[in-house]
């Protein structure tokens, strides 16, 4: 099964998604028709995206009578920091292993 | 950290006392890369496709894949970064100083911040970080 992580960046690798999501904070709750006049696809090209990103729970929903109204949760972006900022860490000890090789080249 | 609309990238820079040429064959000579970075089979010809692997861990398999997308000797080096369905570019840019070699390293295509706002609590985070830790533990 895959991770949460792997989950939440599968869903975003897609620029398409991408855009519904960033509209989705930006903008506040939408309608899968309100998306779909946005995004420039098909509506169940829409409801599929929705669907890759309700499943990373980057994305909730609300029913009111027949809508359904969708909302971001940006809070599930936290593997995402978390993981930019594990990066960091990771280069930062990697720029000091370059140094040292540097320095052992030479001899 | 810098932003653009979509995405944002992760930057490094260090003085380093070494000329550009040098720090460049570190970056570009497949057994030295393997010595302070991860293993790999690169090659400095734009278009190689390659792997950098590190041990695997719980949730992640261990594999960079990756594509030389630029080579510009003792200049700049770029290749892709992909890992976890996360697809992000690193670019090293090497400019000449006084002493030696101001090194760049951008780590770009991170999907965007934008519109994030955390109010008050902390979530659910702590469930995130311990997996984290593993992935990243493989890493180092």
């Amino acid at each position: 099964m895959p991770s949460v992580t792997d989950k939440v960046f599968k869903a975003l690798a897609d620029p398409t998604r991408r855009a519904i999501f960033e509209h989705l904070s930006r903008d506040g709750e939408q309608t899968v028709h309100a998306l779909t006049y946005r995004a420039g696809v098909s509506q169940p090209a829409v409801s599929k995206h929705l669907t890759v990103l309700k499943r990373a729970k980057l994305v909730g929903h609300r029913r009111e009578g027949r809508e359904t109204h969708y909302n971001a949760q940006p809070q599930s972006l936290a593997p995402l920091v978390d993981w930019m900022t594990q990066y960091g860490a990771f280069w930062r000890e990697r720029f000091d292993q370059l140094e040292s090789l540097l320095q052992r080249m030479d001899k | 950290m810098t932003n653009s609309a979509t995405t944002c990238s992760l930057v490094i820079e260090r003085e380093m006392l070494h000329p550009p040429e040098k720090i460049w064959r570190a970056l570009t000579q497949g057994p030295l890369i393997a010595e302070w970075l991860l293993t790999n089979d690169f090659q400095p010809v734009v278009g190689h496709r390659f792997q950098f692997r590190a041990t695997p861990v719980q949730n992640w398999n261990g594999i960079i894949d990756s594509e030389v997308l630029m080579v510009e000797p003792h200049t700049r080096l770029s290749y892709g970064w992909t890992s976890m369905g996360l697809e992000t570019v690193v670019t090293w840019t090497l400019t000449p100083t006084a002493g030696g070699t101001l090194l760049r390293m951008e780590q770009s295509g991170f999907p965007s911040e934008e519109g994030r706002n955390y109010k008050g609590a902390k979530y659910g985070w702590t469930n995130f970080i311990g997996k984290l830790e593993n992935v990243v533990g493989g890493l180092q």
